[in-house]
């Protein structure tokens, strides 16, 4: 099962850090998505991408978690190489992820 | 001179610098709205402007807004909206002057323009360069003779002051973006800006409404997955508030889009770290017991917003000139696409450093496999791909070259190469400080007579 199956998601920038909100559609994907979309899950999802550190943050009233994904803009949105330097479509490669 | 309304409704009317025209147009006309705020800048958009003011000086506002001005003032007049603005970008005075000729242009005479002065700190910044930076904690020193821009993000309470004067348009320069709208508050509302409470819900409404259409179906839709009715005309928000405080998101019944639960939780946490811990220059925000509740079609209530006092700092992003990019690509198609666009690849490198070229960093994107999520593992093989070279350096004929090479690909590389591009860029790349509040001393002057 994808997390695409199971949430829906926004990918923020701030400087070299990605932010990616995962949103879970009801309680059984929320209760999923809390036990095995861990943040060592998520870095390794990004390895071709960032470098880390990930951070995890829980909001049970939104059934959400938000991901704070350092050192992923190729430096920053002013300075990166990288086509999307926001990180916009980063969002996907959570929702790519295989539970 | 604050209002003391029991209710007012503010509305966005643009969430970036490029944002489309016509939403904004129809919130002044149709919205009922006593106030309409435009957020144009991006943080290295002051720099960026501040090199145009050089060559002119009476540019360096953003580059829309004669187009926007033209499109909701004569609503905004007749319907009496205040609008509010960070579109002066590195020179309020200069795009304050704008509209008022446009004003006068289009028949209302001396509108008179409140001015938010003072974000610019490139002075303080130049006299204090032992104030360490937030990324690496390095005194700002070594960047201060590359540097193109030194702005503060103001608070909500210069938004008030500027309010205040009576003047129906407030322009800044840098704000911080949920500012911009809690500043219409603080006005109309008659809130204390030592009210915490009421400063969490003002600040929630202008995140969730700071981005525009990302609220309301704008970077959202996943066809089949995720719909929204009417795409092409989605609406921009609005916030209705009251002075006691309570929130709600809305949105014009006849606009495209939508606004529900699931919009207003994706933008809540758009650009948010420790959602207990978002700081803007008037709080610390804490959403972690947020709550939306759908009230009607296209009405969001929102509750549950915290807030604890604001730092002693403002936060100082600095624009400042870091080298040049140069970036070239091509296009292959069909049978051995991808081993074409490699040839490619290789070539390019080789030629580059045979011309004694070399660079601090380079990229190539295999763009249909590996552009946007990294190289990841077995990828199909796509029928076309494009060849993306592109390298940084603090010489700009290092930088031309990568595009030069790029684009003699055409004759000098592999077969059926087409669709060539090729460009360079000067960097601005921005840091950020904070320094101490009592070092900024914002002020609000008036163009025009009130």
């Amino acid at each position: 099962m994808k997390v695409y199956d199971l949430a829906h998601a926004r990918a923020g920038d701030k400087g070299n850090t990605s932010n990616i909100s995962v949103i879970a559609y009801n309680d059984d994907a929320w209760a999923l998505l809390l036990e095995k979309l861990t943040a060592e899950r998520v870095l390794k999802a990004y390895t071709n991408v960032a470098k880390g550190p990930v951070t995890r943050y829980e909001l049970p009233k939104l059934k959400a978690l938000n991901f704070v994904i350092e050192n992923a803009l190729g430096g920053g949105v002013t300075v990166s190489l990288a086509l999307d330097m926001h990180g916009k479509s980063l969002s996907y490669l959570m929702l790519d992820v295989d539970l | 001179m604050n209002s003391n309304k029991k209710n007012i409704r503010v509305g966005t009317g643009a969430g970036f610098s490029d944002d489309r025209i016509e939403p904004a147009a129809d919130l002044a006309l149709n919205g009922n709205l006593d106030y309409l705020v435009f957020e144009c800048l991006a943080e290295r958009t002051i720099a960026r402007e501040n090199l145009t003011k050089l060559k002119n000086p009476e540019l360096g506002y953003t580059p829309y807004l004669i187009e926007r001005f033209e499109a909701v003032l004569p609503a905004c007049i007749k319907n009496n909206i205040r609008i509010v603005t960070n579109m002066g970008a590195a020179n309020p005075v200069g795009a304050a002057k704008a509209i008022r000729r446009i004003a006068q242009d289009m028949g209302y005479g001396n509108l008179p323009i409140a001015v938010v002065n003072g974000d610019d700190v490139t002075e303080i910044i130049r006299n204090n360069p032992q104030l360490p930076l937030m990324e690496n904690s390095e005194p700002v020193e070594a960047i201060i003779p590359h540097m193109a821009s030194a702005n503060v993000y103001l608070g909500a309470d210069v938004i008030r002051d500027g309010l205040n004067t009576g003047a129906p348009i407030v322009i800044t320069g840098r704000v911080a973006d949920p500012s911009l709208f809690l500043g219409t508050m603080l006005h109309g509302l008659n809130w204390s800006y030592d009210d915490y409470p009421k400063l969490a819900i003002g600040t929630t409404a202008g995140h969730l409404m700071e981005c525009a259409a990302q609220v309301t179906g704008g970077c959202f839709i996943d066809p089949g997955k995720k719909d929204c009715l009417d795409p092409v005309n989605i609406g921009f928000p609005f916030a209705d508030i009251s002075q006691d405080g309570s929130l709600t998101i809305g949105k014009l019944d006849n606009s495209g889009g939508r606004l529900d639960v699931m919009t207003c939780k994706e933008q809540i946490l758009y650009e948010m770290h420790d959602p207990k811990n978002y700081i803007t220059p008037d709080c610390i925000l804490d959403i972690s017991d947020i709550e939306f509740h759908q009230e009607a079609l296209n009405r969001v209530k929102v509750t549950g917003s915290k807030a604890r006092p604001r730092t002693t700092t403002y936060k100082v992003v600095v624009g400042y000139h870091d080298g040049y990019i140069g970036e070239g690509e091509v296009g292959y198609a069909g049978p051995n696409a991808l081993a074409r666009a490699k040839l490619a690849e290789q070539i390019v490198r080789d030629r580059l450093k045979s011309r004694g070229f070399s660079y601090p960093e380079i990229r190539v994107d295999y763009i249909g496999i590996s552009s946007l999520h990294g190289a990841g593992v077995d990828r199909p093989e796509p029928y076309e791909v494009r060849m993306r070279f592109s390298a940084r350096s603090s010489n700009r004929k290092a930088a031309l070259a990568v595009g030069f090479e790029v684009r003699t690909l055409h004759v000098n590389g592999p077969s059926g190469g087409g669709g060539g591009s090729n460009s360079i860029r000067e960097v601005l790349a921005v840091k950020s400080i904070l320094i101490p509040r009592h070092m900024v001393k914002p002020f609000v002057t008036i163009e025009g007579n009130l």
